[in-house]
């Protein structure tokens, strides 16, 4: 700890900070444009210039470091000049034009130049014109003449999302911000880009024009689109959300905020929203009243649980319903009598539900993440199933942390991976032995050579190691074997292990008993074994599950299918009744990240038209069938309830026992390997136009490794038939000679791909 | 003493000629009554009367939907909405006021980087049904259509003060 003086007050701050630094600390604000506390420092817009006592020139602020005794001042005469100085050469080629920016009220330089800026410009040439660039569907940069040149943009993408998407070219005057060869910026975060612009430059593309930021009010919710429980800022404008930004919080996003969290609100106002109960009448959609629908409703399980029996009726949720929806739908279910519910739809293997001793999480805090020196992420398409996660990881990275992948695919995860072994899925189980036993080996001081002796190795060199699960191990057809192991491995290298968890409320789903009991049937089974009748929640059934082909034929066949959701999807196939609940936008609930953070928040808007929220259905479903227990008043109640007298912290646990890995004989033929691409994890993020338009979201192809492509005889990019069970789709193959030989990798979660069966096993490519 | 000053006073009706020399005095002066309406009052350019919005001499609307005036407005009579228009220029799609709501206070015309909306000289309008005085986008363009020569004379004498 050293002492300065900044301003004449005594501040103490740490050696090796910046003058900035500790005047933030302590709370003084010296204007600044380029300098952001989580990038680099550029030190280039000279915002910042602040007089140092023995210094002949004024110094910037941002670049340089405090020193024992100095004494700095921010607003004396020289300084003041100096930023005034600066604030009028920023202004020179600036286009003033803040009555048509977007960044209009909440523009940095807006701010800045009413407290450094003249009243009148002495500038009366011309000024200097950059043309605007197409950067894709979510950063607009149309008028890159308001660019400050400052390179913010520039640091984000290189040091944060990992790849540099964008650029400065030129020199001097014609210095402008562009992107590689005219691509568009592609990166998972992009949009923290126009966060961190200080002007108009980057905005964002789908808020063009929409509003200004004067009018908008903000509500706080979290993040419904993947595990990691991001805080939304929620921006609305005539009970319509408009924009959503973060919330910051440097335990779990940070101050960023993936792509997906920032612009799924596009999918929220839809004209698919389904906005009143609907009852199919002789085979066509009728509009009719809620009470009409949930009598209707109601009367149907009364009558299969009065006949058929309680235990024909199955209950299917999405992991990403609240846990309020979640604890009342099993509450219903196991009000009624039935034990047949579950919110892990794409899991494929439950074995380990009685071996686990609590409910799966993430194994350590997402900011122990960020402190681990040795990765191990088995499983994981970690770029895109948890884009900040995936940054967190690469900063430690960047610090000396070594990653190591066990996985199916090898995607450029944009940081330096210290070891990898790229296998098969039905390899994975004995790759993890292979690793398991090298380290054993490593521990008794023999090491051996080989992919896995490798990653041993990196493990065994660790202080804090983190070995982590994806969604893909996750919803492996041996995922408890899977778990098993790397418990062990976590064990030998001394280690935490843990569940990346796949959407808001994977955790959440367990500490809500949205699980089924010991005589209860899960995702799966109910679906295999076909019930009577089901009860869906947000589910997009041929989307939504594991094997789209079983869970189309299994609802098809029922007598009875209830669907609560939000948009009118492909339930109108098999559904009988559609109930219109609101998105998470429009209730209030609880998501349970996945590091077991209970974070409750409230409806930021009306629902639209009929709408509900899912909590006060299921209590009116539990009030007509005459349930106990189901008079809550809040869904504040309905959460206190649900965690009444669960210790959250205690319940989680990862640990198993009494599962036994065995490596199986490889599978003769193909086999799929499947992602739930970005933008097609949940019905929200589906439907938003914007992210629907960029390269992720892109038509799945048929990927394989090209020696696979000669043995078919295709060519990449020729259509090619893919069959699986009964179903075949058309898809282009493409090849991609990272995959490792014997496997085709077919997204899933979409609809050019929702004919096909589970989304591992065999699957077969012919030429089309 | 007082009551003598009081008598000579009273007797000799010295209120009475007071009061009739400031008649007389007004009965020859020049007369200041307007005879509204076949006479009118001067204005001076800074009027503040109906509103209206202008256009560039080319046709163009001016007004680029930058919502300052409904934001300084401190009656809230102006709405906005605003759109993209189709060639990528941001326009309104609504611009209303509410003449009952407003209170001339100038803070629109004051607040427009462009000069679009403005107060005109017109003060005589009325309204016979409920939102007549409810003022749309195509009815204030056409008021600046009308006066625009007026108003454009109006801002030139104006400028020199601003």
């Amino acid at each position: 700890m050293i002492n300065i003086e900044i301003d004449g007050k005594q501040i103490q701050t740490e050696n090796g900070a910046t003058i900035i630094e500790a005047a933030h600390q302590a709370g003084i604000t010296i204007p600044h444009f380029c300098y952001h506390k989580k990038l680099s420092i550029a030190a280039n817009c000279r915002m910042c210039l602040v007089q140092v006592e023995k210094a002949p020139k004024p110094l910037p602020a941002c670049a340089t470091p405090v020193a024992e005794g100095m004494k700095v001042f921010t607003h004396s005469e020289q300084a003041v000049t100096a930023q005034k100085g600066v604030m009028e050469f920023l202004l020179v080629n600036h286009p003033l034009d803040c009555p048509i920016c977007d960044q209009g009220g909440e523009c940095m330089l807006q701010d800045l130049s009413v407290g450094y800026g003249g009243g009148h410009s002495r500038y009366h040439e011309e000024k200097r014109t950059v043309l605007g660039k197409d950067l894709g569907p979510l950063v607009a940069a149309e008028e890159m003449s308001r660019c400050i040149n400052c390179t913010r943009c520039v640091r984000f993408a290189q040091e944060i999302a990992g790849q540099m998407e964008l650029g400065q070219a030129f020199r001097g005057e014609h210095a402008e911000i562009m992107s590689f060869v005219s691509g568009t910026v592609n990166s998972e975060l992009s949009g923290n880009m126009i966060d961190l612009c200080p002007v108009g430059a980057l905005t964002s593309k789908p808020f063009r024009y929409k509003a200004r930021s004067w009018e908008l009010s903000r509500r706080r919710s979290v993040s419904a689109h993947d595990s990691l429980g991001s805080g939304l800022a929620v921006q609305t404008k005539n009970n319509r959300v408009l924009r959503v930004l973060p919330i910051e919080n440097e335990d779990i996003n940070e101050c960023w905020l993936s792509d997906k969290d920032r612009f799924a609100y596009e999918g929220l106002n839809t004209s698919e929203r389904l906005t009143s109960p609907m009852i199919k009448k002789d085979g066509t959609w009728q509009e009719v009243e809620w009470q009409a629908a949930l009598e209707f409703a109601a009367n149907g399980l009364r009558h299969i649980a009065n006949g058929a029996g309680a235990e024909q009726i199955g209950a299917l949720a999405t992991a990403n319903s609240t846990l309020e929806e979640l604890y009342l739908l099993q509450k219903l279910m196991r009000g009624i009598g039935s034990q047949n519910v579950d919110f892990r739809l794409r899991q494929s293997d439950f074995s380990a539900d009685t071996k686990q001793q609590g409910a799966p999480w993430l194994g350590m805090s997402i900011a122990d993440i960020g402190k681990a020196d040795r990765f191990l992420i088995v499983g994981s398409f970690l770029r895109k199933d948890h884009p900040l996660l995936a940054a967190r990881i690469r900063k430690a990275v960047k610090k000396g942390a070594q990653a190591n992948i066990v996985h199916s695919v090898d995607d450029d995860l944009l940081m330096k991976v210290a070891g990898k072994a790229i296998v098969a899925p039905d390899a994975l189980v004995e790759t993890l032995m292979q690793i398991s036993k090298a380290l054993t080996a490593e521990k008794q001081g023999q090491s051996a050579s080989g992919e896995a002796a490798a990653i041993a190795k990196s493990l065994a060199s660790g202080k804090s190691v983190a070995v982590l699960l994806g969604n893909f191990a996750q919803q492996h057809p041996q995922a408890a074997q899977l778990q098993a192991l790397v418990q062990q491995i976590a064990a030998l290298s001394n280690g935490k292990f843990g569940f990346l968890g796949e959407a808001a409320n994977s955790v959440g789903g367990y500490l809500a008993q949205a699980t089924p009991g010991a005589k209860g049937l899960n995702a799966s089974a109910m679906l295999s074994s076909p019930r009577k009748a089901y009860v869906l929640l947000n589910v997009e059934a041929e989307l939504d599950c594991a094997n789209p082909q079983q869970a189309m034929a299994a609802l098809q066949a029922a007598d009875l299918v209830i669907a609560m959701s939000a948009y009118k999807h492909h339930a109108t196939e098999y559904a009988d009744v559609l109930l219109p609940i609101a998105p998470f936008t429009e209730t209030s609930g609880t998501f349970v990240s996945s590091e077991g953070r209970v974070q409750s928040f409230k409806g930021a808007v009306k629902p639209l038209g009929e709408a509900r929220p899912a909590w006060k259905v299921l209590r009116v479903l539990g009030n007509l069938l005459k349930v106990e227990g189901f008079d809550q008043d809040t869904s504040e109640a309905v959460r206190d309830e649900a965690l009444k007298g669960v210790d959250v912290t205690a319940r989680l646990n990862n640990a198993i026992g009494g599962v036994e890995a065995k490596a199986v004989a490889a599978t003769k033929g193909l086999q799929r390997v499947s992602d739930v691409p970005i933008y097609a994890t949940d019905a929200v993020v589906r439907r938003s136009a914007p992210l629907q338009a960029t390269t992720d979201a892109a038509i799945p192809q048929a990927w394989l490794h090209s020696d696979e492509l000669k043995k078919l005889g295709v060519q990449a990019g020729a259509a090619v038939k893919v069959s699986q069970g009964q179903g075949s789709v058309r898809l282009f193959a493409a090849a991609d000679d990272k995959l490792p030989g014997g496997v085709v990798r077919v997204a899933a979660g979409h609809a050019a791909t929702a004919a096909l069966g589970a989304m591992f096993g065999t699957i077969t490519v012919e030429r089309a | 003493m007082k009551n003598l000053i009081h008598f000579f006073k009273s007797f000799l009706l010295l209120e009475l000629l007071k009061g009739m020399t400031v008649t007389g005095r007004y009965f020859f002066a020049r007369h200041i009554t307007v005879q509204y309406p076949e006479e009118k009052t001067p204005q001076s350019f800074r009027f503040r009367g109906l509103h209206a919005q202008r256009r560039y001499p080319n046709g163009e609307e001016r007004c680029i939907a930058c919502k300052l005036c409904e934001a300084v407005c401190p009656a809230l009579a102006i709405k906005i909405e605003v759109a993209e228009r189709e060639d990528g220029t941001r326009r309104t799609t609504q611009y209303d006021i509410d003449l009952t709501k407003c209170i001339f206070c100038g803070f629109c015309e004051e607040s427009c980087p462009v000069d679009a909306i403005v107060e005109t000289r017109v003060y005589e309008y009325h309204g016979e049904n409920r939102g007549d005085l409810y003022y749309t986008k195509p009815m204030l363009l056409a008021m600046g259509d009308k006066h625009e020569a007026q108003i454009a004379k109006d801002r030139a004498a104006d400028a020199k003060y601003r």
